[in-house]
């Protein structure tokens, strides 16, 4: 189960409907317990491909943010990406392109603007499984 | 002789290129990661010719994207 702030929740939603049409992206981390995985910081990142169906995170900011959770003694829980005009689950290039298992991949979908929705997936050889998020203060 | 690799100090027994070190530490999918030698990105071009060397730093990832069709 994902653990997050609203605060963070709203900064990403606040990144995806600022980026919108484009795809948003970023990367969250935290402390893991068993199996519940508590972020305590999401960090936004540059879609370098600019576009409203595809993304590819900023490499020098990938390694500036993973540089900044070793410091804070986080470990990278998953990232995530926005679905600009399309529903919150994984295409199949998001499954193809899901390198870690041990990760999860949220994706938020602004399909419906006054209800975007939000949801987290572990994604192994080929095949998503939904995981629970708790949205809390 | 002695290097850092993703924030850990890693012992390796001589130097390597890039990619023979990417091949040491048993990295898979090689073709999808990025490569921070010293904080200066690599091009996947230099894999083969640029030697790690003692008390370098390395930091590598792997690609992280994704499309919505």
């Amino acid at each position: 189960m994902i653990i997050l702030s609203k605060n963070d929740y709203k900064k990403m939603l606040d990144h995806a409907k600022k980026e919108s049409p484009i795809e948003a992206c970023g990367l969250l981390a935290g402390i893991v317990d068993g199996e519940k995985k508590f972020v305590k910081e999401v960090r936004l990142l540059t879609n370098i491909d600019r576009s409203p169906e595809h993304f590819s995170m900023d490499p020098k900011e990938q390694f500036e943010a993973l540089k900044h959770f070793r410091e804070n003694k986080f470990v990278l829980i998953g990232n995530f990406h926005s679905h600009p005009q399309s529903p919150a689950r994984p295409s199949e290039e998001d499954k193809r392109l899901a390198f870690d298992s041990k990760l999860s991949y949220l994706i938020l979908s602004l399909m419906e603007k006054e209800n975007p929705v939000l949801k987290s997936f572990i994604i192994e050889d080929g095949n998503s499984y939904e995981e629970d998020i708790l949205i809390e203060d | 002789m002695n290097i850092k690799v993703n924030g850990n100090d890693q012992k390796i027994d001589r130097e390597y290129t890039v990619r023979e070190l990417l091949d040491v530490l048993n990295v898979k999918m090689k073709e999808y990661v990025t490569v921070q030698l010293n904080d200066e990105i690599l091009s996947r071009d230099d894999f083969d010719k640029i030697i790690v060397k003692d008390g370098d730093t390395v930091e590598f990832l792997y690609y992280m994207g994704g499309g919505s069709r």
